[in-house]
This record gives structure tokens, sequence and C-alpha cells, in this order.
């Protein structure tokens, strides 16, 4: 399935635990704070898509508090590109 | 060099913003008569069903503003002196400018209809709207909910979050009729059912009565009654003109301005839901009520008010909402016509949503998860997408890049074609292809 395979990249949330951060679609995003809200170690997570960065800060836990409760679909994870898997 | 910004919303911060990224020195000046300054007024929704405390819709800290260099004056630009170059602050004081932005927003149109002005009937613009409302969800126990659109259901929901019992009146026979199809309005609607509300279809509001200046019930056109402490209405929104009566500026239905978002003085700009936008594309002025343009379009606004020349274009019109706790997209162009519940766009709205579809509709899902594609000759024009979002920002690339999908449209017009698939094959290739 093309859907299944397309967005593998798009890690499970374990992989992302060792290997990646939250990324945003800044442009679905209306700053409500939702994210920075919810974020257990405080980091303003709707700082960072504003600025339309990933939020690759050193304290985050990637617990995905944030990306799942982003009303708007906005954060996901992706894996950190340094030593990211070959290509599928 | 001085700069007036008249407006606390998201054009007016980002215009702040973005002369500051042009000129490190002028003079920037902020003037709102919204006590609280610049907030997320999207984020309102979610102060009322209780997911966020009002603190938290706040983004900025004063270190940000400290280090953005500007000033914010509490007050109300009651004219706009175009042969002096200035603006009159409070009716009193002349406060002059070398440009001027006007970013003061669009309001909730009013309920038309006896009752109307009874203490209990409310709207959603304002943090003190929704503050508002609250206190008084605290002490009622009924509200009804008029009006259609974004607003009416998160009206709906928070009030219903604040533990009120909520019905909700829709004119016509079914929710946001021009935007939704049959299907995903009724998936909206089983869900507002099955958390509690309750939906009166062709029902129309004739009046609403009090006891001592209070809401007590509203009367419906059938002759029905309702019972309740709370009138909540959102029947469309509109710009707000009275600044620019006197000033001859060029108007429709909002503040005509050109790509550069300047209005026909040459040293005014207008952005935001204020702002009647020239497409060069169409070459129609279109009006949105969307967050993102207006940020768009503040920050396009404030680097050609501060000599850096740059172009707003609009691109395919998006949104993402919650409907009934269903995230949803809406891109480009979806439906057509008129929605019996509004008398104007609403917030979270746009124009071209229900513009020309010669479309034809292709959809797959008929559950939760739900995806609604309209697929002109060459390309899609529009897409709705309820539930899973993972191809929701794909289809918004491929609707703004206006994606050739010839090589797969006789596919996706098949009954029962595979559509997420198709669309994301399609969208592995055309990524690559044009370096997205």
């Amino acid at each position: 399935m093309a859907l299944l395979n397309i967005f593998k990249r798009d890690s499970s949330k374990h992989t992302v635990l060792a290997t990646g951060h939250v990324i945003s679609e800044s442009s679905r995003c209306v700053q409500c704070g939702v994210c920075s809200y919810n974020c257990p170690i405080g980091i303003d997570v709707r700082a960072h898509v504003w600025r339309d960065e990933a939020v690759k800060h050193s304290e985050c836990l990637t617990c995905g508090e944030c990306v799942a409760r982003c009303p708007r679909g906005v954060l996901r994870f992706a894996q950190t590109d340094l030593f990211a898997r070959s290509k599928e | 060099m001085r700069y007036v910004i008249i407006g606390a919303g998201v054009a007016g911060l980002s215009a702040v913003e973005a002369i500051r990224s042009v000129d490190t020195v002028g003079e920037i000046i902020m003037i709102s008569d919204d006590p609280f300054g610049y907030y997320s007024r999207p984020g309102l929704a979610y102060y009322l069903t209780g997911e966020l405390p009002d603190k938290a819709l706040f983004p900025r800290t004063r270190e940000h503003y400290q280090k953005l260099n500007f000033n914010f004056l509490k007050a109300r630009v009651t004219r706009i002196l175009r042969s002096d170059h200035a603006v009159l602050v409070d009716g009193r004081s002349k406060l002059s400018y070398d440009k001027l932005l006007i970013a003061v927003g669009a309001r909730a149109m009013p309920l038309e209809v006896s009752g109307a002005n009874l203490d209990g009937v409310v709207k959603l613009d304002h943090l003190a709207d929704a503050r508002h409302i609250m206190n008084l969800a605290r002490r009622g126990k009924t509200a009804v909910v008029v009006g259609g659109g974004i607003t009416a259901l998160e009206l709906t929901e928070g009030l219903l979050a604040r533990g009120m019992k909520v019905h909700y009146l829709l004119r016509g026979d079914r929710y946001w009729s021009n935007v939704l199809d049959k299907h995903e309005s009724h998936v909206v609607e089983d869900r507002l059912t099955e958390e509690g509300v309750i939906l009166h279809h062709k029902a129309e509001l004739k009046e609403i009565t009090g006891k001592r200046g209070r809401v007590s019930q509203v009367t419906l056109q059938d002759g029905s009654i309702i019972k309740c402490d709370m009138v909540a209405y959102a029947v469309g929104i509109s710009p707000c003109l009275e600044l620019i009566q006197e000033t001859h500026l060029a108007k429709d239905r909002g503040i005509l301005v050109n790509e550069q978002l300047q209005t026909t003085d040459p040293d005014i700009y207008a952005a935001g839901d204020v702002a009647q936008v020239y497409d060069p594309l169409s070459g129609k002025s279109v009006l949105d009520s969307l967050w993102n343009p207006a940020r768009e379009q503040g920050r396009v606004a404030g680097w050609n008010m501060a000599g850096r020349r740059a172009a707003y274009l609009k691109s395919a019109p998006f949104n993402v909402t919650r409907l009934a706790g269903l995230t949803t997209t809406i891109i480009g162009v979806v439906g057509r016509g008129k929605d019996d519940d509004m008398i104007g766009i609403a917030r979270g709205d746009s124009e071209t949503w229900r513009e020309l579809p010669e479309a034809i509709i292709a959809q797959s899902g008929f559950d939760v998860n739900h995806m609604r594609l309209m697929v002109g000759e060459k390309t899609l024009v529009g897409a709705i997408v309820m539930g899973d979002q993972t191809l929701s920002w794909p289809l918004q690339k491929m609707i703004a890049g206006r994606a050739d999908i010839s090589s797969i449209r006789e596919l996706i017009m098949q009954p029962d074609a595979p559509l997420a698939d198709l669309i994301a094959q399609f969208w592995m290739t055309w990524r690559t292809e044009v370096a997205l």
C-alpha cells in the first residue's frame, strides 16, 4: 500500500524517542498555545512554530503531548536527518 | 520615520515584525482599543472548551515586545486625517504618521431579531466576549445557538463543555451547506447529537424574550418555544469600516488594496480581515477571514511600508479546523451557493471556497475519515479532508501548485477508486519533480 509506505519517515513514536524531533507545518497554526501549555517541561513549542522551526530543543522529551493535543494537526514527528535511515 | 498600526491582531503584529526586519530605527506605534492587546483569537474556542486557561492565549512575553522595540497604545483611533497625515486618538489628540496600517479586523454581524439587545445574547469576537460567555454559563442552564460556520460550532461545543444544554438552530436542512456536502454535514451533525446537542433543522428564530432584561426564552417561526438563559449567535462577520467613512479611500465590502496591500492612498495600507485584497490571478478582490493570510498580508504590508517592495499572492485558501471534534482541512474551491445560516462570510472562511467549481467530485471513506476531491480539467481545485490528516498537506501543496493530475485523473474518477493511494503515489512523484 502506497499510503503506508509514503509516510514511513514520519516515524513512530518509539523510533523518534531516540532519533527524532517534532516538526511543524506553520501555515496550519493559529498560535492558540495548546502545545506550549501542555508541554511537560515548558518548552514554548508555539514560538518554534511561529518561526517555522523544528522543535530542536535540548530538553525536548519527544513525549508527543504537543503532537497529540494540537487541535489543527500542525505538529508531527520526523527523524533527525543526521543519522536518518537509508531512504525507503 | 513613524509607522502607525491600528489593530493588535495577527496582521498588526506581523507588520511590526516585518517593519523591524527592514527598518531598525523607525518609530512604530501600535494602537488598539482591545484591552488585552495581541492574543490568539482562534484560540478563544479552546479557552471556551476549557482546554486552555486565558493566560495561555498570549504568545508573546514582555521581552519579545521589547526586542521588537515598538510602543503599544491602548486607545481608540476615532478618525484618519489624511490631509494632516495623522490619526485622531480618542477623539482628542492627533498622532502623525508617515506610513499607516489599518488592521482593525472584522466583527460579528448583529442578530437582527427582536430581543437581540437583552442581557444573555452573546457573540464571540474578543477575549472579553469569551469571558462574558463563561460567566453567564456558570449561572445558566440552557443555551440556544444560531448561525453557521466554524464559530457557531465553537460556541456550541464551548457551551456544552461548560455544562450547558445546547439547542442549535439551523435554518436549512443541514450544517454549513455551501462548503460541506451532505455526507460531511451529517458526519458533523451526528457527532454533535452524540455529544448531546439538540439540533433543530429548518428552525428560524422569530424573537427572543426576557425577564428583567435577561434572556428567558426564544420563539421560533413555527411558534415553538425554547426556554433558555443564553442566545449565542454567529451569523457572519463584516469588516470594521467605520474608520474610513470620511477618508474617501476606495472600499467595497472591505478596504480595497492592491498586491502591495496599499489602499488608494499610497501612505495607507490595510491587511487582515478588514482588507479586500486584489488577486492578480483571478482579477478579483476577495475577502478572506483566515488567520494565516492575515499574518502574511501583515508581513507584506510591513515590508512595503518600510520600503522593501513585496507582493502578496493569494494562494489556494485553506483552513484547518475542528468540526465536532473532527480535525477538518478545507482547501481551495469546495462548494457553491449560499448558506441559509449566514448573512456574511464566517470567521475562518474564504469566499473562494464557494466559487465556480466546474469540477467533478471524487470522494472516499464514508466514515469518520473522509476525503473529498474537487477535480478540474487538469488539476485538483479543492479538497476536504476530515479525520486522518496525513494527506491534507500534500493536497494543499498540489492544489496551490496547480499540479497537473492528468495522469491519474481517469483513475480518480472511477467509482470506489482508492483515492488515498492514488493521491499518495502521485504526490511522491510530483514532490520530487517540483523539488518540495
